[in-house]
């Protein structure tokens, strides 16, 4: 008797014959594309992903268009579309992020971490002065905002999701047009209403609640939003049992979205830790490592990276500009890893 | 409704003495009927289990829309009665006005009274966390908290509703046992409610609200998302669970109401607000229904 083995396959993917019609396509549309850059007015890197652009999706819907048909070809049409779309929406991103890691890596040394400028100024050599007092006033500053923040943006999402009050409605709308408030303007705010009347001194926990203007509508809008994944079944089942309604919120509600309002926070974070406009406003910036946010200017990283841009003129200044970006850059992606990480984890159950 | 006084007197649910004779020597061919009339009748009161339900002239609107008209129906204690019925005749939410979950729905409204051992609980001053603590209720879909393991899924409504317990160990065994879950999840009460099966997240659900120990178990067509085997599961369990307390289950499927049900309450609607045309001890329902329209509905001629 013949045993025949039956091995896993994967029938659907593409046979190395259609790869190569594949990649023979992409051929033919990168010569059509420096055939139409050399015959007509298109010059430069820009003419050729236009020429390349119109030569591949017309290459890829004729290629479609005589194996499968007229629908196989508008399939095609929309994909090579999309793909070019996402290739446009990549380019910024992939060069900023070049750019500031190869001009800013030279940059970096450990001093950055232990000094601040009061003894250098923007113009010393690199490895004098540092971020010390950047990065300790964004992390006091950041920090503040988030205390205040917490507990108004996830009550205002409880209202909007839960308590679903008379005001609803029109705090939505409110929270909404918020969010696309421009960040001179809380600092504005802040500078008019508290700075000038009531204080009479720029300081960092000024800074704090300019940033917190700017990141309750952000932590409120994303955490109302995963609150209302929540499905009804889950508060009918907690009132079922005899609970009140904040009972229900506090024990079923909000630890079944947990992740979710970590994600909110998160963003909300990585919203405001590189404003710059209100800081200089409100939290006046400074050299000198400064820990009481009540008292005194306070810098910040994005501070750190105005001043020696705008001072300067010198190669070093220059070198602390793109290193000063680094740092923040850093701190934006290591938090956009953190939420992405715990969002995952949360899909994952 | 022709026939008011009809309806008062089905719903009624004594039965007469003698009935169950009269219903045996009877020749029916309705195989439903048969699988109601080899179950006993349970005699009301014959448990010291509190007084039971009662719901008195019940009306519900959604809006403008008159959804509910004039039910009376007793549950008595330790009694399981099922309300059966095509969609959208406004059963389930009857089921909702009976622990006053029907006021979730935002422009619900409500006319009538529901007695719970004598008292209205929409009355004004009503602690409505109590009544619900007394009122248990079973979801359609399986609904166990996801951020709770088994064992913590179980014990959720003592925390939810402040109640102190003796010995937690002892009543979370209890609750499984009873809910006939106990073997399936001994070994992994730590274990994440979600990596049950459908049925087996429907008993946990079940021992959930086991748990605060109600006088009254609602279940809405706790059977409708589950397989054949687990339903025969979740109805033994409705058997046994009918010892203690009285249970009303909505449920679509007329086997079910014939297996498990001692009596049933039948509503209809005719496009304008949901009716109760009759209600009588199950066997009753499925051998010799009072109305037409009942006897169109269990014979599977409608609906």
């Amino acid at each position: 008797m013949k045993t025949v083995t039956i091995k896993p396959g994967t029938p659907w993917e593409p046979t190395a014959k259609e790869r190569g019609q594949k990649t023979l396509n992409l051929l033919i549309a990168v010569a059509i594309s420096f055939v139409l850059l050399y015959s007509t007015g298109l010059n430069g890197k820009l003419g050729w992903v236009a020429a390349f652009f119109f030569s591949y999706v017309s290459v890829s819907f004729i290629a479609e268009y005589r194996r499968a048909g007229k629908p196989a070809a508008q399939d095609s049409l929309l994909t090579s579309i999309s793909r070019f779309a996402i290739f446009l929406a990549i380019i910024p991103i992939v060069s900023i992020l070049a750019t500031v890691v190869s001009k800013g890596w030279r940059g970096l040394h450990w001093g950055l971490f232990t000094q601040d400028m009061s003894e250098a100024t923007v113009n010393s050599p690199i490895q004098e002065g540092g971020m010390l007092a950047a990065i300790v006033g964004t992390l006091i500053m950041v920090g503040l905002a988030l205390i205040f923040t917490l507990p108004i943006a996830i009550l205002t999402a409880l209202y909007l999701t839960e308590i679903k009050g008379k005001f609803a409605r029109p705090i939505r709308f409110l929270v909404q047009a918020m969010s696309g408030v421009p960040s001179i303007v809380a600092g504005l705010f802040i500078l008019s209403s508290i700075v000038y009347p009531v204080t009479g001194e720029r300081s960092g926990l000024m800074g704090a609640l300019a940033l917190s203007i700017l990141m309750i509508p952000t932590v409120a809008r994303t955490a109302e939003e995963v609150l209302l994944l929540i499905p009804n079944d889950l508060r009918e089942a907690g009132l079922a049992l005899g609970a009140t309604q904040w009972r229900t919120v506090a024990m079923v509600v909000v630890p079944a979205v947990k992740s979710g309002l970590v994600t909110a926070v998160i963003l909300g974070v990585a919203r405001v830790i590189g404003e710059t406009a209100p800081i200089l406003l409100v939290s006046g910036g400074g050299d000198a490592t400064n820990l009481n946010p009540v008292s005194g200017p306070m810098g910040s990283i994005p501070f750190y990276v105005w001043n020696a841009f705008l001072l300067g003129g010198s190669e070093e200044s220059t070198q602390r500009t793109w290193a000063g970006l680094l740092v923040l850059l850093l701190w934006v992606l290591i938090l956009f890893t953190i939420a992405r990480y715990i969002s995952s984890r949360s899909q994952k159950r | 409704m022709t026939n008011n006084d009809d309806l008062a007197q089905n719903a009624n649910l004594e039965p007469k003495p003698g009935e169950k004779k009269e219903m045996k020597t009877q020749t029916t061919p309705h195989s439903l009927a048969d699988v109601a009339s080899s179950r006993e009748v349970k005699q009301p009161g014959t448990k010291p289990l509190g007084s039971g339900l009662e719901a008195r002239g019940v009306h519900a609107w959604f809006g403008a829309k008159h959804a509910l008209k004039d039910v009376t129906l007793d549950f008595a204690a330790g009694t399981v009665t099922a309300l059966i019925g095509p969609s959208g005749c406004g059963k389930s939410t009857f089921l909702r006005t009976l622990n006053r979950m029907h006021e979730f729905i935002p422009t619900a409204a409500l006319a009538g009274e529901v007695l719970l051992g004598g008292k209205d609980i929409y009355a004004s001053g009503t602690d409505v966390t109590k009544i619900r603590l007394r009122i248990g209720m079973v979801f359609q879909k399986p609904n166990p908290f996801p951020s709770m393991s088994i064992g913590e899924n179980v014990l959720s409504g003592l925390k939810l509703s402040q109640t102190k317990v003796s010995n937690k160990e002892d009543l979370l065994e209890e609750c499984l046992v009873r809910a006939g879950l106990w073997n399936e999840v001994k070994d992994r009460l730590s274990a994440h409610g979600g990596s049950l099966s459908g049925g087996q997240q429907q008993r946990l659900c079940i021992a959930r609200s086991l748990a605060v120990s109600p006088q009254v178990l609602l279940m809405d067509e706790p059977c409708s998302a589950l397989d054949p085997g687990s339903t025969l599961r979740i109805e033994d369990t409705i058997r046994e669970l009918s010892e203690t307390m009285t249970i009303v289950i909505v449920t679509h499927n007329m086997q079910q109401a014939a297996r498990v049900s001692d009596y049933t309450a039948f509503f209809l609607s005719d496009g304008g607000p949901g009716e109760m045309i009759e209600a009588a001890p199950t066997s009753r329902i499925f051998s010799s229904p009072q109305d037409k329209r009942t006897e169109d509905y269990v014979t599977g001629r409608f609906g």
